[in-house]
């Protein structure tokens, strides 16, 4: 025995360490899983079996339409002939449009130096690994937004031939007002919630009257707002841009979601980081962007990238406002007559809706790494 | 351990309301140059609030606070100065949990003092070697104990070269095998002749390093006096009724 027990007086002594004993029932492998995970208990046997039906009812037919009776090939021709599946030639023929919406054909080279641009940004920006990485940020938010700017509009003096906003249309219209969104609700919504925390009440009463303002209004009446009465509070003769207006609404919505998100976050600060701050002789700007907006913004990571995401489907509601992004060239496409086919409008919609989705998983995907990535050892 | 004559901290008929409740009570304190002041007191006495009215983490309302010849008033920039001159050491630590210890300790001379990183990392190292935990240099507040957090956060404020070092109740939230070493730091600290006001019911502490014990009751000055009269020969009733509590249980 690796044990002695010494018995002292009325006390217990217990030397030696007890030896590991095997595990009286399998706890690894997959059968020990299922059997904890899915097949303990009568109700959550029940919640499994269910739930395996649920699955089995609906994949196939679903993975049959999708891909294996869908047509991949052949043009309208094919499709009228198999109705009851997908048509991907509907897709294959439009995708250009759907991509750079009515930009000029011979233009097009400029959105594509943009995408291009803008995904070696991110992947400038996510890849950790980069060289120079803390310049990504600065880059893609000072030069980025100018250069795509330039090269999307046109410059006459640069070459590039002026092609006006209501030519910008299909997914480049959705990346433009969703990441002009993303990025000046940011900062706004930052300093919004700063400011209804403030113990200045002038500040404070006007930072709470802008964002309970934006919140209460639907997005679809800031849109016809900024589109419809705003002009008519301009002199006669002064335009401004239709898009321009669009983003400017749809920046300032998000940024009052953004404003409360954030406050959640300042609010889950302890006391005891101000102090600490406080106490170093931080002055108070320095003390929320070193101590308590880090924090603070870690915290609501999830609710930061809710709001983005919501910002990014929301962009599909400037169609009523006659904006073409990517689901609104998709509905004009649907019209065309020589697609009237059963299933072209249900592709043209799958297609949007699977194409909204890999972007909106990237972003959720990427908020679960930066939380893991910012996790730093235990909780408090 | 020398005193000097110089008076570092003056706080003359100073008084203090949260709302309706007057918390302090025409306090009076002197501090000089290299004093070591003991507060304790039962909960709530008030001698938390007063330390932190010395770095205007609380707001005094009446009399005045003076800091190295630095009035207390509401101008941000004598403030300022004051919490430059003035380290902290709170009792749940306040360590910054996004930060490295490193960064912990390199944040605020950097930032505040404008030193250059590389020098603001070797005063940090410096100071960590002498609280004895350089080793944890690279690690996150929330992988180190109650204890090594203690002394991280002492070693946070000293890189910012005080002249007073605040302890408020330093030891309260620590495990028992943990005080030990937080106490063993500011006992050799206050060898090296550090200004010091610590609020704590350490009374080992008191009776090894204090020059005065203060005791507080009711937001007011009860007694003062040396460590050896303190407890020997303590005057008040209240004082030895406080005593009697915490020395015999």
């Amino acid at each position: 025995m690796a044990t002695t027990d010494q018995y002292s007086g009325g006390g217990i002594v217990n030397a030696g360490d007890l030896p590991d004993k095997p595990a009286p029932i399998r706890t690894d492998g997959a059968i020990a899983w299922m059997r904890d995970n899915l097949f303990d208990g009568v109700s959550n046997t029940l919640f499994s079996l269910v739930a395996f039906a649920l699955v089995l009812y609906v994949l196939p037919p679903a993975l049959g339409w999708l891909i294996f009776n869908a047509n991949w090939s052949g043009g309208a021709e094919a499709c009228r002939i198999n109705p009851d599946a997908a048509c991907w030639p509907f897709v294959g023929a439009r995708w250009e449009q759907f991509l750079y919406g009515f930009y000029e054909k011979s233009e097009r080279w400029r959105l594509n130096i943009i995408l291009a641009v803008l995904a070696l940004g991110i992947a400038w920006l996510v890849w950790e690994k980069a060289p120079a990485r803390k310049f990504a940020a600065l880059f893609m938010l000072s030069v980025f937004p100018v250069f795509a700017f330039i090269m999307m509009y046109g410059n006459e003096t640069l070459g590039l031939p002026i092609v006006d906003t209501p030519q910008w249309g299909g997914f480049t219209l959705t990346l433009v007002i969703a990441l002009s969104g993303i990025v000046a609700s940011m900062p706004l919504g930052i300093l919004l919630a700063l400011g209804r925390r403030s113990k200045m009440p002038v500040v404070s009463l006007l930072s709470t009257v802008f964002i309970e303002f934006w919140r209460g209004i639907p997005l679809v009446a800031v849109l016809f707002m900024a589109t419809i009465m705003f002009p008519l509070f301009l002199p006669a003769g002064v335009t401004f841009d239709q898009l321009l207006r669009a983003v400017i609404g749809v920046s300032l919505f998000a940024s009052a979601y953004m404003a409360e998100v954030v406050r959640g976050g300042l609010q889950a600060i302890p006391k005891g980081q101000y102090e600490g701050a406080m106490a170093l002789g931080l002055p108070y700007p320095k003390m929320m962007r070193l101590i308590i907006l880090p924090q603070a913004l870690k915290i609501v990571i999830p609710g930061i990238v809710n709001t983005f995401i919501g910002l990014f489907k929301d962009t599909t509601l400037v169609l009523i406002i006659a904006l073409f992004d990517l689901l609104g060239i998709v509905q004009a496409s649907i019209a065309d007559p020589n697609w009237s086919i059963k299933s072209v409008p249900y592709t043209g919609y799958v297609f949007v809706a699977i194409s909204f989705w890999i972007c909106c998983y990237g972003m959720a995907r990427y908020s679960r790494y930066l939380e893991a990535k910012l996790h730093t050892g235990h909780e408090r | 351990m020398q005193v000097s004559e110089e008076r570092v901290i003056n706080i003359a008929d100073m008084n203090k309301w949260y709302g309706q409740f007057h918390v302090l009570k025409d306090i009076n304190l002197t501090v000089n140059r290299g004093e070591r002041i003991v507060i304790c007191g039962p909960s709530g006495s008030g001698k938390s609030t007063l330390i932190r009215c010395i770095n205007r983490l609380e707001e005094h309302q009446q009399g005045s606070i003076n800091v190295d010849g630095i009035e207390l008033n509401n101008d941000l920039k004598n403030i300022d100065a004051i919490r430059r001159e003035v380290g902290m050491v709170f009792q749940h630590f306040n360590l910054f949990p996004h930060l490295t210890v490193l960064e912990n300790c390199t944040l605020a001379p950097i930032w505040v003092k404008k030193m250059p990183k590389k020098e603001a990392e070797e005063v940090a190292m410096k100071y960590l070697e002498r609280v004895r935990i350089p080793e944890q240099a690279d690690k996150f507040p929330g992988q180190l104990s109650g204890g090594q957090q203690q002394r991280v956060a002492i070693a946070r404020s000293l890189c910012m070269n005080p002249k007073i070092m605040l302890f408020d109740e330093p030891t309260s939230a620590l495990d028992p095998e943990m005080i030990k070493e937080v106490l063993d730091v500011m006992i050799e600290l206050a060898r090296e002749g550090m200004t010091m006001i610590c609020v704590t019911h350490e009374m080992g502490f008191a009776k090894t390093v204090a020059n005065r014990v203060i005791f507080m009751d009711g937001g007011q000055i009860i007694e003062e006096n040396e460590p050896e009269e303190f407890f020997n020969n303590p005057q008040s009733e209240r004082t030895q009724l406080f005593l009697s509590q915490i020395l015999n249980h």
